[in-house]
């Protein structure tokens, strides 16, 4: 069996990547001082997607694997919601 | 055993990658079982988990985080390390990740140490007579959820160790990598569970 | 592929000498065949345990008041029954024993993707059940809480629950690597040229199995868990005096138990679909449509979980919505049993054991599947939840569908497994007793469901009488043909017949090696053309 070429990330993205990352949490951790009400969930919630985002596609390496992985994933995380939003139909409609 | 060499002799990388994700699939649901879990009783209690959420140390947290924002990246440059043919510089990153863990729980210890003397530990008197349901449940998650995650930095630890092993003694090399290219991606899995965890937990007063 | 192998084409798997001997030959084993023994012995063992005590409960109900056991006991019996047969024999079965026997076959590899990771999951299969068995030896009593641990008893029962509790969770890890190892294998180890298109139908029914086991079992796993941390710790999460809802954890386990019954169902629906088109000698009817349908059972199956609460105190939307997707798996289904059906019609059939079972496993998987619809309906639902009913209706889909499949896969490809052929006329004899027992044993139930006699009870009322035994007469025929079937197939792999490589001209590739099969099944990598595929007959 042949091994596939494999992409050399270099040193320098992960490190843009890194401080976005930082810089991501420090933006987190400031919009909790701002009274945001009910957003401030969102908020911290879609910043944190953002992250995760950014680590699975570039310190996972998701930006140069095959399709099928990727699209493995995005189902994974899409049947999680899906569980997540049925099982709130009972909590929300109680 | 005579059975298994001609298993080794052809090497998959794709099949042991795509064996890592199914693997950190279950993992993600794993901890996906908790945060419904989470998302139900916030829902239910939105002020008692304010409230307990307040005694939480932010600092604590944010540095935690930190750590293994940094951690990912070093273990994510040791593939690249290892790619480039830089065997020192692989192990040194692989070390410095390492080190980094080990930081992690030791503030995780300090932070834990401090809930316990306060009285705040499950099924203590003074959580059952003094705080609302919903600052028990909030607690009882926290030790749960923080619970499991620092068990899977030892987990990771433990991997990382083999995986400098078998650097070191050559049976992980460039076109071998895949050891290594798997504790990286384990590891980028605990990075990515602390990165909902801080928020959730941390960030919500 | 490299021919680095030392390892003889033309000594069977049976008797290939390897680095060990005796015992150790099977235990340390590596290869996928000699695993999928392992699980197939250890499971008959396990088996026949979870069979007495289901003869013992059938016996208790034979008369109304105490017949042999008291209501504790009867708790303890009930219990140990579901969780033995549940989490030990319908959920790793067809995967574990066939699945790992012939998907490496069947798409033409060597072996699974992870061989050491495959015999690691037979030992983590043995852990599991050795603590489950240790919960009912030692410790302060039998675990009487059924086998779904329902929260808040299952944390205040006094009975020994962590051992149980931990040995489903164990189970539940050795699923998921089974679940594992055969994704990575159906992606990277197909034969060249046998696309997606190309698979024959029990490799798929075991890739979306074996996704459910990947994405349902952590689930569980993390709400036993959890069980277990509220016992030690009192951690709150499903205690209602520190703030826990129950009705939570009911959720958290039928997300995994529910879609756990199609990791049971799926793979047995692969095997039926293996076996009708070579009995009927035909092209499997509507090749795609059976594929989408298992797809389709095995993603809508993981949203249904809700119908095992109807009556729990969920809000009314989610009552609806729960309703509304269980009918819609109903359609799947529908869909499969009428490809079966129409692959049968004109073409040339052979009146074979196996074929006897996969039909009259169409017949019973009706009826549980119908009888499910039932379960299904709101309002019926509210009339006969936790009745004898729900007893009858899911003994015929994981009794009626998982074993009656797994008898006919047993039979099917017992020359296969063994390089002879079982004695015909006594399994036929067998399969007659056995179809009989249980048709007179769960059928009755139906009646005393509707009739409102409730499950889980080791007494009843004396209007319940005549039909209970019936039902128990029923256990003791089903018993006896079981026995027949066992010692049959017993004999036979000793001195039966010596099987051809293909006794029923089947045209998957499991076919083209000898019967048994060589260590490493192929002498050269089946390659599929063009025109090749597994059912042209």
């Amino acid at each position: 069996m042949e091994n596939e070429k494999h992409h050399i990330v270099s040193y320098k993205t992960y490190t843009v990547i890194l401080l976005v990352l930082i810089a991501l949490t420090f933006i987190s951790i400031g919009i909790t001082n701002i009274e945001l009400g009910s957003f401030a969930v969102t908020g911290a919630l879609l910043l944190a997607s953002v992250k995760s985002f950014l680590v699975l596609t570039y310190f996972m390496h998701l930006k140069y694997d095959k399709p099928y992985i990727i699209l493995m994933v995005a189902f994974v995380f899409a049947v999680f919601l899906a569980v997540i939003i049925i099982t709130f139909f009972d909590y929300f409609f109680r | 055993m005579s059975q298994v060499i001609h298993h080794d002799a052809h090497y998959d990388p794709e099949g042991s990658k795509i064996g890592m994700w199914l693997f950190i699939f279950t993992e993600l649901l794993l901890f996906g079982g908790l945060f419904i879990v989470y998302a139900v009783y916030r829902y239910l209690n939105p002020e008692a988990f304010e409230m307990a959420a307040e005694e939480l140390n932010v600092t604590i947290g944010a540095v935690n985080t930190i750590i293994l924002l940094v951690s990912s990246m070093t273990i994510a440059m040791s593939t690249t390390a290892l790619q480039k043919k830089q065997k020192g510089t692989t192990v040194v990153l692989l070390e410095i990740t390492f080190m980094l863990a080990l930081i992690f729980l030791i503030n995780k210890y300090f932070e834990w140490g401090i809930k316990f003397e306060h009285g705040i530990f499950p099924g203590s008197e003074y959580m059952t007579s003094e705080l609302s349901q919903g600052e028990i449940l909030f607690y009882g998650l926290y030790f749960v959820m923080t619970g499991l995650h620092a068990l899977h930095i030892v987990v990771g630890m433990v991997i990382m160790g083999v995986a400098l092993h078998r650097i070191q003694k050559g049976t992980v090399h460039p076109e071998r990598a895949s050891l290594l290219e798997n504790a990286g991606l384990y590891w980028h899995l605990v990075d990515l569970i602390w990165i909902f965890l801080f928020p959730l937990f941390y960030l919500i007063s | 592929m490299q021919a680095t192998s030392k390892i003889p084409t033309d000594v069977s798997y049976l008797e290939y000498k390897g680095k060990y001997k005796g015992l150790l030959s099977w235990i340390l084993s590596t290869d996928h065949k000699r695993i999928a023994l392992l699980y197939m012995y250890s499971m008959m063992v396990l088996f026949l345990v979870g069979v007495a005590l289901g003869l013992a409960m059938k016996l208790e109900l034979i008369a109304p008041g105490k017949t042999i056991m008291e209501a504790n006991d009867y708790n303890a019996v009930f219990t140990v029954h579901g969780v033995i047969m549940i989490f030990m024999i319908v959920i790793p079965g067809l995967p574990a024993v066939f699945g790992n026997f012939m998907l490496p076959i069947m798409i033409g590899a060597k072996d699974v993707a992870f061989p050491k990771l495959n015999l690691l999951s037979w030992y983590v299969y043995i852990a599991g059940a050795l603590l489950v068995i240790a919960s009912l030896l030692f410790g302060p009593g039998t675990p009487d809480t059924g086998w779904t641990f329902y929260a808040p008893y299952s944390f205040k029962t006094g009975t020994n629950m962590l051992p149980a509790i931990f040995g489903a969770f164990v189970l539940g890890f050795s699923s998921i690597l089974t679940g594992l190892n055969f994704i990575v294998t159906i992606h990277r180890l197909r034969a060249p040229g046998m696309k997606w298109t190309k698979m024959p139908l029990f490799p798929w029914t075991l890739y979306g199995t074996a996704w459910i086991q990947l994405l349902a079992t952590p689930v569980v796993g993390i709400t036993l868990v959890l069980v277990a941390l509220e016992r030690i710790f009192g951690i709150g999460v499903f205690d209602p005096a520190l703030g826990g809802d129950p009705i939570l954890y009911q959720h958290l386990f039928w997300i995994y138990s529910h879609p756990a019954v199609y990791v049971m169902i799926l793979p047995a629906m692969g095997a039926i679909s293996e076996i009708i088109p070579t009995f009927s000698q035909k092209h499997i009817f509507g090749y795609k449509a059976i594929i989408a349908s298992t797809l389709a059972i095995a993603f809508v199956g993981y949203f249904v979980w809700g119908h095992h609460m109807f009556t729990s105190g969920m809000s009314g939307t989610a009552q609806y919505t729960f309703s509304i997707l269980t009918f819609l798996v109903a359609i799947p289904s529908a869909i499969k049993v009428f490809n079966w059906i129409s692959t049968m019609y004109k073409g040339s059939i052979r009146m074979e054991t196996p074929f006897y079972w996969a039909a009259s496993f169409i017949f019973i998987f009706m009826i549980g599947g119908l009888s499910g619809l039932v379960l299904g309906a709101l309002s019926t639902n509210i009339y006969v939840h936790d009745t004898a009913f729900v007893v009858a209706h899911f003994h015929f889909i994981v009794f009626g569908g998982v074993g009656f499949s797994f008898f006919g896969a047993v039979h099917y490809w017992f020359p296969k497994l063994y390089g002879r052929m079982y004695e015909k006329s006594w399994a036929n004899v067998g399969w007659l007793t056995f179809t009989i027992g249980f048709l007179a044993l769960y059928s009755p139930m139906f009646y005393l469901g509707m009739q409102g006699m409730p499950r889980r009870y080791y007494d009843y009322l004396e209007e319940f009488h005549s039909a209970n035994i019936l039902s128990t007469l029923g256990s003791w025929v089903m018993t006896f043909g079981l026995v027949i079937i066992l010692i049959n197939l017993y004999r036979s792999s000793k001195n039966g017949k010596i099987a051809s490589i293909n006794p029923w001209d089947g045209k998957t590739l499991e076919w083209t090696v000898p019967s048994p099969p060589p260590v490493e099944n192929f002498d050269e990598v089946p390659v599929y053309g063009e025109k090749d595929g597994p059912y042209e007959y």
